[in-house]
């Protein structure tokens, strides 16, 4: 069904550099169908598997061509990094490798840029970045973006993707979810529209702060979502959980999302839904 | 007291079951604690606990993260650990402190919001989020006072506070040093070293500006001990609340939002 309409879409996303998209050589496995799929084929079809449907994960330059008009991306120019709040030995040297590995700064790259035409405050997770969990780093990027759309009076769309809490950052890494959400307190008393788009895996600390706090909340299809994980839950009572269970179809019948949409759609969803929360008359 | 002990063992002070609860805590502190109930929607959550109690002539809004002591009070209390009811529960009565302009009161004591099947499907990253959302623009004096384990988003949920209270050999973090030694090493044995590392204690997290204050408590808490303790927490409520009644309804929010926008630990690359 998704695959159908996948394959009717427009051809034209540009393909971006990136060495972490597709791991093995020229092919990647299926995660779900377990088919061995051509890695071109799943680039040119939205990171979506040709075969089953299956939502691929997302990175960050993909995700910004697939949504923001080109060439209008400007990110926040922001240097930041942490002060190694506990002392690890091994984390400063694993951030470095990690940045030299993916090109990515952190786990949200933050900046301004048109949807349509639309400008916006955009955030975009990557779970290629320590699993998009939030440190101190991410926190401020975060609150910042936010703290520039209250001050150019523009939307926020944060597409979230992440495994919650940054372990190496300790109680710091924590106390990001009151201060991004302290700071969404501002953006809503302003008046301005928060879409909160949540993406394969969102969960814990992130789920537990701006990620659940959209004015909008979209999925994508098929993305895990929740607060605790699925493993600690099992742990916990004792049983197996049941089909389905925190999936993002899950989330939508128990009233905690406004929408799937596909990515085919999201672009084209993201701008319409802004146009509604444009002006208008009273 | 003052004794210099280890993270862990600060660790098992905290969670030691005969440590004295939220409950004691209130009835200690407070004249007329009145405990009221219900989230209003789906249930009486009984993992936080939430009331009005005074201070001389002035009313609080409690609201409190309540472990039993023995098993059929643990599992009363679902061993301290919140669904989301309790969360919507202390929204309720967040709302209402601010409507009848009453500081709120809040004590920190829980091994984690609880992860269960009904929890995710109530929505338990929403509530937390939601409770945290309502709790940092109240236009009323909040403190929080972590008396035992405070164990991520779970215990965050209720600490968006003005200042923050924390006994001697009370613990907070982003969870529990089992949980982060199995995650950050996947090794679970290695739980006293992550204790250790994890800044965990009144001391660390006063040098981290998460704490604003440290509440002295000797290592084996003896009823007249509990009585100067109890006394000491009074005391700071009443300094503090009175410095914060003389502020605006705009800085007393400032002021809490200042605090959390600046736990930053970051440097310039
Ligand atoms: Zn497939």
């Amino acid at each position: 069904m998704i695959v159908d309409k996948i394959k009717k879409r427009e051809p034209g996303i540009k393909k971006i550099k990136s060495n972490i998209d597709i791991p093995i050589g020229q092919w990647i496995k299926c995660d779900n169908c377990k088919d061995i799929l051509y890695k071109d084929d799943v680039r040119k079809n939205y990171n979506i598997c040709p075969n089953c449907g299956h939502y691929f994960r997302m990175h960050i330059g993909k995700r910004l061509d697939l949504i923001v008009d080109e060439g209008t991306y400007k990110r926040f120019d922001l240097n930041l990094d942490t002060t190694n709040p506990l002392g690890l030995e091994d984390y400063p040297k694993k951030l470095k490798t990690l940045r030299e590995k993916t090109d990515l700064e952190e786990a949200v790259a933050c900046g301004t840029g048109k949807i349509k035409g639309e400008d916006v405050v955009i955030c975009i997770m990557d779970s290629g970045f320590l699993m998009g969990s939030m440190g101190a780093v991410v926190g401020e990027k975060i609150t910042y973006s936010i703290e520039q759309a209250i001050k150019l009076k523009l939307p926020l769309i944060i597409f979230a993707v992440s495994g919650g809490a940054r372990m190496q950052e300790g109680i710091v890494s924590l106390m990001q979810m009151a201060k991004t959400t302290a700071a969404l307190t501002k953006l809503d008393e302003a008046g301005l529209l928060y879409i909160s788009v949540l993406t394969d895996p969102t969960y814990g600390g992130v789920t537990a702060s701006f990620a659940s706090l959209g004015d909008i909340i979209l999925a994508e299809p098929g993305a895990m979502i929740g607060f605790a994980g699925p493993r600690v839950i099992e742990q916990t009572i004792g049983e197996s959980l049941p089909e389905g269970f925190q999936t993002a179809e899950f989330l939508l019948d128990h009233g905690f999302i406004d929408k799937i949409v596909e990515r085919k759609d999201m672009k084209e969803t993201l701008y319409k839904l802004i146009q509604y929360h444009k002006g208008g008359e009273a | 007291m003052g004794k210099e002990i280890s993270a862990w063992e600060k660790v098992e002070i905290a969670r030691n079951p005969k440590r004295k609860t939220s409950l004691d805590y209130i009835n200690s502190i407070f004249d007329d604690f009145i405990e009221l109930h219900g989230d209003r929607n789906f249930k009486d959550d009984k993992a936080i606990v939430c009331g009005l109690g005074k201070i001389g002539k002035q009313n609080f809004t409690i609201i409190a993260e309540q472990k039993g002591r023995t098993t059929k009070e643990n599992i009363e209390r679902n061993f301290g650990m919140p669904n989301p009811e309790s969360y919507r529960k202390a929204i309720r009565f967040m709302k209402q402190a601010e409507k009848f302009n009453r500081p709120v009161i809040t004590f920190i004591d829980t091994k984690g919001a609880y992860p269960g099947i009904g929890a995710e499907e109530r929505g338990q990253g929403e509530a937390i989020a939601k409770s945290m959302f309502e709790m940092a623009k109240l236009k009323v004096p909040v403190i929080s006072i972590v008396i035992g384990e405070g164990s991520s988003g779970g215990a965050l949920a209720i600490g968006v506070a003005n200042k923050v209270f924390m006994l001697e050999n009370a613990i907070y973090s982003i969870l529990s040093p089992e949980g982060y030694s199995s995650i950050l090493w996947k090794d679970s044995s290695r739980f006293k070293e992550a204790a250790e590392k994890m800044k965990l204690t009144a001391k660390d997290l006063y040098s981290l500006k998460v704490i604003d204050k440290i509440i002295k408590e000797p290592i084996e808490m003896q009823e007249e001990d509990f009585a100067k303790v109890s006394d000491d927490i009074k005391k700071e409520i009443k300094k503090e609340i009175s410095r914060m009644k003389k502020l605006s309804k705009d800085d007393v929010i400032e002021e809490r939002y200042s605090k959390f926008r600046n736990i930053k630990e970051l440097i310039e690359k």
